[in-house]
């Protein structure tokens, strides 16, 4: 932000006048060419909308966890070399832990704003996830992910994968209770993958778990591999922003060629920069007020103890969620080696539903035969079939997500944690059904009103009787910007299967035309010129 | 020692919370070893162990069981088909479950719980105290382990070791199943948590003086009160629940603040 910032001043006062700024400008510009970058830039369209902010709050967000993150790597010392605490907490006076939970400990109680910065850290860290989630959503229910954004998708989706890898590694840095607990069932999770679970599991923590490689481990995938990783894939996503310019919602005036919006000098780079402060001061606001992980709580690791409540943080909740729903006595011997299928199953599921969401651009493509570019937005009732599959994907996630708290659930709502359990079992198999049906029978009504609105107008309310003694109600037809709004979607068909070169109908093809009439066939063509002439005058 | 410490039953309350209560259980337990119990093995020598003010006193709890709680219990405390015999509960039971309002039962449930207390202080003792007399059984604790001026060091790992698996590491309080669970401890008493470790009540498990010292006691009592007398260093705990509250807090009011935010700045001015 600060560069545009900065550029912002060279361009106008070499607009204006000399003086200074513009002989600094000017030897600048000599020097650089910054000058063609800057016209190209700042003139860039941003469509305005809050939906659009969602991926920039991500960004920041993470900015303020590098921010925070390298005040923490000062004082942080990631070493698991037994020592006795000695800093000012008193319930854990004396007592033995690594050196990891004790300089955490020092942060927290013997730095100065070092617990204000581990809350920043930590609460930065769980809304830059949050925002991720929200701006995929965005981009799922508007179709933002078709031609040509597809690897855009990708890349972001791999983003949001490695935020949960960064948010998993820091969670178990300090060492204390709840961290060990969590890293204890990555541990049951990789032994439970037949043949190699042992060989990785002792590879991973340098021999029997906990080990003490662990936490130097995790650090420098924290603090080095992943950040690098995370920073190389924004600069490639916001590039391929930049190179796609940005989608933006349909309406008046908006068409597939051009983009309607504010030019990033000076109006977007402003609100931009300024949103930044917005949300850091949301971020300060909540590590200030509320406590996050409380590591003086759960005191130092050690195998035996678990506490009540021991949960991961949200983004691994779903996971954490599905290895709780799966029911017991999927565990046996054979071949001499146990094959723990209560760990397998949890873990393959993900694994795929990871994957489909990976690739569902493509899919989507090859179903739809579609090879348009595409910048304007769907609305999401426009796309009965999508919207009504995001939802059964988020219901889905949402089921495993909150059996990762069935027994908070379970002590506030004063019921059984069996009970909990089995309403989660059926929400996670059955929800994702009902979520679909009822989403797209919910697209389809709109759009069927949307048409009545297009061919009828709204209703005004006004009766009026007609010389003949009929009563009719007068319709108010709809504006012209309304309209736009209301009929520009593109109407798909389902694919005709056609026999290839060899005259051959490939399962493939069959496949396709199957998948591409479950997709269409139930649909609302939009409103075509010729109806909205015949309906003109029809207004009651 | 039983005579010497005889206090006058309606002796004046002192500034002390417990005392009162303390004392009069004191004489419980001396009733209970020297007079009560004596007095069921060996009836010849009874009457002469037992003065009258403490036989009043168990009269009087007699009287207050068959009236409350023999119901379920059954007349001579021996249980019957809807609750359990009461005979070597001891007084520290009676006062754990009458004290924190628990018994009498309210009604049938996954667990009794905690409600508002039904009889006075004077009552609940005269109820354990003739529970005491049945049989031998646990006491009420000793004012001097119930002070918390203990290690709470020391207390914090063994609360973690022992405690923290059903009622979490802050005391928060954790499920447990067919719809039981472990109650949170902030603002349980002193006495009541003692008495809880060694009683056992309901699903928990019985901590004796060999597993766990009445000093461990102490310390145990020392980190809980620590813990209720000093607020989160980090500010508002959100119910020391751990992550599933601060995701929660951060979906509802951290994104739901962001995204308000953006709707406010992309809003068009008029």
């Amino acid at each position: 932000m600060s560069i545009t910032k900065t550029t912002t001043g060279v361009v106008e006062t070499t607009k204006t006048s000399g003086g200074f700024t513009g002989a600094a400008a000017n030897y600048i510009d000599e020097r650089t060419s910054i000058s063609t970058a800057v016209k190209e830039l700042g003139r860039k369209i941003f469509p305005d909308h809050w939906s659009f902010l969602l991926g920039e709050v991500a960004l920041y967000s993470f900015v303020i966890i590098l921010l925070s993150g390298t005040f923490l790597t000062f004082f942080f010392s990631a070493s698991m070399a037994p020592v006795h605490y000695e800093g000012s907490y008193v319930p854990l006076k004396g007592v033995e832990m690594s050196a990891a939970m004790s300089s955490s400990l020092n942060i927290s109680f013997d730095i100065r704003g070092g617990l204000l910065m581990r809350q920043v850290h930590h609460w930065a860290a769980l809304l830059f996830v949050a925002s991720i989630g929200l701006h995929m959503l965005r981009i799922y229910f508007t179709g933002a992910f078709r031609k040509p954004r597809e690897l855009n998708w990708v890349i972001g989706f791999i983003l949001f994968i490695l935020a949960m890898a960064e948010g998993f590694t820091g969670y178990s840095l300090p060492d204390d209770l709840l961290s060990g607990n969590g890293l204890r069932i990555i541990d049951g999770m990789v032994k439970g993958i037949p043949l190699i679970g042992t060989w990785i599991s002792f590879l991973l923590f340098g021999g029997e778990f906990p080990g003490e490689a662990i936490v130097g481990r995790l650090y420098s995938l924290h603090i080095l591999l992943l950040p690098a990783i995370i920073i190389a894939l924004i600069a490639m996503h916001l590039l391929f922003v930049v190179v796609h310019k940005h989608t933006q919602y349909p309406g008046a005036g908006r068409t597939n060629k051009n983009v309607v919006g504010y030019p990033v000098l000076p109006v977007y780079a402003a609100k931009a920069g300024g949103f930044f402060f917005i949300v850091f001061g949301v971020v300060m606001l909540m590590a200030s007020l509320f406590t996050i992980n409380p590591i003086w709580n759960y005191g130092p690791y050690d195998p035996s103890p678990v506490s009540a409540g021991t949960q991961p943080d949200w983004y691994i909740g779903f996971a954490d969620g599905a290895l709780r729903l799966i029911p017991p006595g999927l565990e046996f011997v054979w071949l001499d080696r146990t094959w723990s299928f209560n760990i397998l199953i949890p873990l393959v599921s993900l694994g795929l539903f990871i994957l489909v969401v990976l690739i569902y651009p493509f899919i989507e493509a090859w179903v739809t035969g579609d090879k348009r570019e595409h910048h304007i937005l769907d609305r999401p009732r426009n796309a009965p079939t999508r919207t009504a599959i995001g939802a059964a994907g988020v219901t889905f996630y949402a089921a495993l997500w909150s059996t990762a708290s069935s027994d908070i659930i379970a002590t506030h709502f004063h019921v059984t944690m069996e009970g909990v359990i089995h309403a989660c079992q059926f929400a996670t198999i059955v929800g994702p059904f009902i979520a679909f049906f009822v989403a797209k029978r919910v697209c389809l009504a709109l759009q069927k009103k949307d048409r009545e609105i297009v061919l009828h107008g709204y209703e005004s309310g006004r009766i009026v009787r007609l010389p003949g003694g009929e009563y009719i109600e007068v319709h108010q037809p709809v504006d012209e910007y309304e309209r736009w709004k209301l009929v520009s979607y593109s109407d798909y068909k389902p694919l005709m299967i056609r026999p290839n070169d060899q005259g051959k109908i490939t399962t493939g093809q069959r496949l396709r035309g199957g998948l591409s009439r479950w997709f269409f066939e139930d649909r609302i063509v939009p409103v075509t010129t010729t109806e909205l002439e015949q309906s003109h005058g029809d207004h009651h | 020692m039983t005579k010497t410490n005889t206090p006058k039953p309606a002796r004046a309350r002192k500034s002390g919370r417990r005392s009162p209560l303390a004392s009069v259980a004191l004489i419980a337990i001396g009733l209970l070893f020297t007079g009560g119990a004596y007095a069921l093995f060996s009836t010849s020598t009874a009457s002469a162990q037992t003065d009258a003010s403490s036989q009043q006193t168990i009269g009087e709890g007699k009287k207050l069981f068959a009236s409350n709680c023999a119901t379920c219990h059954g007349l001579a405390a021996a249980g019957t088909g809807s609750g359990p015999s009461l005979i070597g509960v001891g007084a520290a039971s009676v006062d754990f479950q009458v004290g924190t309002g628990r018994m009498p039962m309210q009604m049938d449930g996954p667990q009794a719980e905690k409600k508002a207390v039904v009889f006075t202080e004077e009552q609940i003792a005269s109820l354990a105290a003739y529970v005491a007399s049945l049989a031998p059984g646990p006491a009420v604790p000793d004012a001097r382990y119930l002070d918390a001026q203990g290690d709470s060091a020391n207390g914090a790992e063994l609360f973690r070791i022992n405690c923290a698996m059903c009622h979490n590491v802050a005391g928060a309080g954790g499920a447990l199943t067919q719809g039981k669970f472990a109650p949170a401890l902030d603002g349980v008493s002193a006495q009541h948590i003692y008495e809880a470790m060694i009683t056992g009540p309901q699903s928990m498990p019985v901590f004796n003086d060999m597993n766990i010292s009445p000093e461990s006691k102490r310390d145990i009592i020392t980190y809980l009160k620590y813990l209720e007398n000093n607020p989160s260093p980090g500010g508002y705990a959100l119910g020391s629940l751990g992550p599933v509250s601060e995701g929660l807090f951060l979906w509802i009011f951290g994104l739901g603040a962001i995204v308000g935010l953006t709707v406010w700045i992309t809003a068009k001015s008029n």
